[in-house]
């Protein structure tokens, strides 16, 4: 708004109100800010998934209840692996802004393992979950806990993907605006799989175990 | 023969020849209209060589005037369909009592109320609303386009992909028989183990996909966009309330693709989420849908808000009464939609603290939509009144729309819902509104805005004609159902005992024929102004003598819409530049930073479609194979880095030049 | 740092400037209000279950908050305040959907079902 109140009044030399923008005019970029919208919007998918496993946290249906599926040790080693790979994040927005192309793509390149390997083990804790019979058919609790770290998970695969191809495209075209602002919406999109995470650590894993 | 079977299986999952509804001689007759429409029309399109047309200038267009037609066409033409479902159930109801049963079966009749509520909502009211939101906002705020035009034809695509999946449902296997909100344990795999629940689902995922986009697209576009000096209380009304809407789409939906998508997991992998056994919970599926589906009727009608302000305005030729009390119970509007989904099942047993709150605050909501009405009451006082076509529509309107109100306030008390929910009183209720409301002012938008997209006005004559159809027809079609609805019959019924309910369902049947007679009086309407257009030609590009910046250029605008940014510095700032004696420039001109078309949108959404349909019928070869490559297309387009040109100078003045001649013989 | 390359890219410079302290501090903050929460339920440091929920819930909002100021770079000023305007409005819609569905479902199950409440 501060364009708004500074053009206000603009006017001609006699003095008439000014109607047109008479040079080139370039409205801003509004990438960075559509893509928040759509995290605010994904934010409310995870709302109605939480909203959902609240309901359904008791629903055991004499199935096996959280404190005698989850393994809290597997827990904290996955929440590691994600909270250093948003410091990794980190490292590679430092080195873009300090226009270092290997040093990004290097960083990068850390933090699409460290999401790897959050997502390797998460599949293996989604495996033994099934094979000692705690499937997302045996209860609504299951059901709603699949579904919400499922959920999560498939978006870290989905940022893996994107940040793979945007190491393509770095390495095509390099450190230019358009690729720049990519590796921001990436970093938004990274940081915000890490604040859902702890929602997820917290509310379902930490209070699931509680007696 | 095993191994035969199995890739059968594999390729064509449950799609057989059963699926093709050759038995039912309604469907068949209607495919065989289809199918002869549908080739004469490729036909003619090959003869007269438009395939190349259609497919530069429209299919793959980045501009957002063209989509928002493109819009307001796919919003029209499934008006068609589902008005058709609405006309049989008037049809059935009017005649299926005792003995006779009519002639529609039950389980055709229930695959014909959901298509006709999911496709009133998701495939005509949105699109239209969309349309008119994507063709006007840009204009009205003074910019070149969206801020992220690909995505506009990629959102485009997807909704029409989601029409386009629903429309297959009916040749090929059936449609949900669930009503348009599929509640289960109905919608569940035990109870509609048929593909009628994954075609919803499918559908409405896909076109959710477009719906949302726009709506972040449109978001940034005001947010970003506007002409320098158009602070947020100098933006036209209708992009106030667009902006709200927006806000509305950007966090409701969400919540409609996550319950469709637990419901898909139920019937998909015999999770428990809303199913009676296993510790699911169905009323948390309505819960969680209602919480989309409350604020989806506000993203209906805020838009039309918008456009009966500026209507009301133009025609009374006077500044909107209290522009800024309107834009404040715009936003309280917004934020309230999301305290009263619970009045749509206050029978469910949450108890009373929990219905007085829902009651009370959905008695609350009434407040701001009450003022906005004495708002554009006192805009008309003592204005000099043109009682033109949109005008009239929004008289209809305000009288209609009041009806409608009221009986909602009654819906919103707990106890009188009791008696009155899921009766046809309801229906009354919400078509009164949505009626009244979102369509009235639907047409009257687009005859308001149709010499700004076409270059010549609507036909008077017809126009009115339709209109005075559409508002009687509507009486006479809804007012019987606030009556059976207090004499107790509930909604989705093929078949009536009690003989003496029958006059009030043929009086219905009676107003759907008027209607219809309305909707052929626009249809021929359109028509006629067409071959009419020289003596309806708009010349000047601002016919009404209107207030905001859309009227500032020409009819249709050019692709850049303004050789110059405006500036603007008051509201109604075509109005103060008229009132300036604005001179239009007639040199000067530099290139015009512009976005390039795309084919990526309707691939996309083609292959979308595939997708779809391939989960649909359990195809699961296809599906993974046109997963992969949806994923695969995306990809490959954001490797295309080149999306936007120039137009020089020289062509900005070809054109301009030529607007300078027609406005000198106007 | 602060020098961005200026291109003949008219945009002016995109996203928030970030520094290394930040992000150090974001994530040693995180690492304590995880570890926290993690001791506070492996330990069973408290005997009633709801001190111990109360308790980890505090920590979530408070690290989510950290992780917003720290490493999604929340503030008032960038996009014109937009930002946190949609996230305000978000976070109170995310509260009345999770509140108001549990509020709503609760009750139903008190009033429909009250033998099954345990």
């Amino acid at each position: 708004m501060s364009e708004a109140t500074m053009t206000a009044d603009v006017k001609t030399q006699d003095g008439q109100l000014e109607f047109l923008v008479k040079g080139d005019h370039h409205p801003q970029n509004g990438t960075l800010l559509g893509f928040w919208l759509y995290l605010m919007s994904d934010c409310l998918i995870f709302a109605a998934l939480f909203a959902t496993y609240g309901v359904l946290a008791r629903s055991y249906a004499g199935g096996p209840t959280g404190m005698e599926v989850f393994d809290l040790s597997l827990v904290a080693i996955n929440t590691s692996f994600l909270l250093l790979s948003s410091i990794t994040y980190g490292f590679a927005m430092l080195q873009m802004q300090a226009n270092r192309l290997k040093g990004t793509l290097f960083w990068l390149a850390i933090t699409g393992l460290l999401g790897a390997a959050f997502l390797g083990l998460e599949l293996y804790e989604f495996y033994h979950l099934i094979h000692i019979g705690a499937t997302p058919q045996t209860s609504g609790f299951l059901t709603a806990f699949f579904a919400l770290v499922g959920t999560h998970g498939l978006h870290v695969l989905f940022g893996i993907v994107w940040l793979v191809t945007l190491l393509f495209q770095l390495k095509k075209h390099g450190l230019i605006p358009a690729n720049k602002r990519r590796v921001f919406c990436l970093s938004m999109f990274w940081h915000f799989l890490d604040v859902v995470w702890v929602g997820v650590f917290t509310y379902v894993y930490l209070m699931g175990v509680l007696p | 023969m095993f191994e035969n079977l199995d890739l059968t299986k594999l390729i064509f999952g449950r799609l057989t020849w059963d699926a093709i509804p050759f038995h039912d001689p309604i469907i068949l007759a209607t495919f065989a209209v289809v199918a002869v429409g549908g080739v004469a029309m490729l036909v003619a399109l090959t003869r007269y060589k438009l395939w190349g047309y259609l497919w530069t200038e429209w299919f793959t267009s980045i501009d957002h005037k063209k989509i928002g037609i493109m819009y307001i066409i796919l919003g029209l033409v499934m008006l068609l369909r589902g008005f058709a479902d609405a006309i049989m159930m008037r049809l059935q109801q009017a005649m299926a009592f005792g003995d006779n049963m009519g002639y529609l079966p039950p389980d055709h009749y229930d695959q014909i109320f959901t298509a006709h509520g999911v496709i009133m909502i998701f495939f005509v009211a949105m699109p239209l609303v969309t349309g008119i939101m994507n063709y006007l906002i840009p204009l009205q705020i003074g910019t070149r386009d969206v801020a992220f035009p690909f995505l506009n034809n990629f959102s485009f695509w997807m909704t029409a992909g989601g029409a386009a999946l629903m429309m297959i449902s009916l040749f090929i296997g059936e449609f949900a028989k669930t009503g348009w909100l599929a509640y289960p344990p109905l919608s569940g795999i035990l109870q509609s183990p048929g593909v009628g629940v994954d075609y919803y689902i499918w559908s409405l995922q896909i076109a959710g996909v477009g719906t949302l986009l726009s709506g972040i697209n449109l978001l940034v576009t005001i947010v970003k966009m506007r002409a320098p000096g158009m602070s947020l209380m100098k933006m036209p009304v209708f992009t106030w309330t667009s902006l709200c809407t927006n806000v509305l789409i950007v966090a409701a939906f969400p919540v409609l693709t996550a319950v469709l998508g637990m419901l898909t997991l139920d019937r998909y992998l015999g999770t428990a989420f809303f199913t009676n056994d296993m510790g699911g919970n169905a009323m948390m599926y309505v819960n969680l849908i209602w919480i989309w589906g409350h604020p989806e009727v506000y993203i209906l009608i805020l838009p039309v808000f918008g456009i009966f302000s500026e209507i009301v305005a133009t025609y009374s030729r006077k500044p909107l009464f209290g522009y800024t009390s309107m834009v404040y119970a715009t936003v309280v509007i917004t934020v309230l939609s999301y305290l009263v989904w619970l009045h749509h099942f206050f029978t469910m047993g949450s108890g009373a603290s929990v219905n007085s709150f829902f009651g009370i605050t959905t008695m609350i909501i009434s407040i701001p939509t009450g003022a906005k009405i004495f708002n554009w009451l006192f805009t008309m006082f003592r204005g000099r009144i043109k009682f033109d076509v949109p005008m009239l529509w929004t008289l209809g309107f305000m009288v209609t729309f009041v009806i409608g109100g009221m009986t909602g306030v009654l819906l919103a008390v707990p106890p009188v819902d009791f008696v009155l929910h899921n009766s046809l009183f309801l229906i009354a209720h919400f078509h009164n509104v949505i009626i009244g409301g979102v369509l009235f002012g639907l047409f009257a938008g687009i005859t308001y805005w149709f010499p700004k997209a076409t270059g010549y006005k609507l036909d008077e004559f017809w126009g009115k004609l339709s209109f005075w159809f559409w508002l009687i027809g509507f009486y006479f079609a809804f007012m019987p159902l606030y009556v059976l609805g207090l004499m107790g019959v509930t909604r989705r019924v093929s078949h009536f005992e009690d003989q003496s309910l029958q006059i009030w369902f043929q009086i219905a049947a009676f107003g759907a024929v008027l209607i219809a007679v309305g909707i052929a009086a626009f249809l021929i309407q359109l028509i006629v102004s067409f071959r009419r257009r020289e003596a309806l030609a708009d010349e000047t590009g601002d016919p009404w003598d209107g207030r905001t910046l859309e009227w500032s250029t020409s009819s249709p605008p050019p692709p850049y819409n303004f050789a110059f940014t405006p500036r603007v510095h008051d509201l109604d700032a075509w109005w103060q530049m008229k009132q300036h004696g604005f001179k239009r420039p007639e040199s000067g001109f530099i290139p015009i930073h512009m976005p390039k078309g795309t084919w990526a949108g309707i691939v996309l959404s083609a292959i979308s479609v595939a997708c779809g349909f391939a989960l649909i019928w359990h195809m699961w070869l296809a599906a993974a194979v046109t997963f992969v490559a949806l994923i695969g297309t995306a990809i490959y387009h954001t490797f295309n880095y080149d999306r936007d040109y120039y137009i020089p100078a020289e062509e900005v003045e070809r054109i301009e030049a030529e607007r300078t001649k027609v406005l000198a013989n106007v | 740092m602060s020098e961005h390359t200026h291109d003949h890219d008219h945009h002016e410079a995109e996203g928030p400037h970030v520094s290394l302290k930040e992000y150090v501090i974001g994530f040693v903050l995180a690492v304590i209000l995880t570890v926290i929460p993690f001791w506070l339920v492996m330990g069973n440091v408290f005997e009633s279950s709801t001190t111990t929920a109360l308790l980890i819930l505090s920590f979530m909002v408070v690290q989510i908050v950290v992780h917003m100021v720290f490493f999604l770079h929340m503030n008032f000023h960038s996009e014109g305040g937009w930002n946190m305007l949609a996230l305000i409005f978000t976070l109170v819609l995310v509260f009345i959907t999770l509140a108001g569905s549990l509020w709503v479902m609760i009750s139903l199950n008190n009033n429909m079902m009250p033998g099954m409440m345990g």
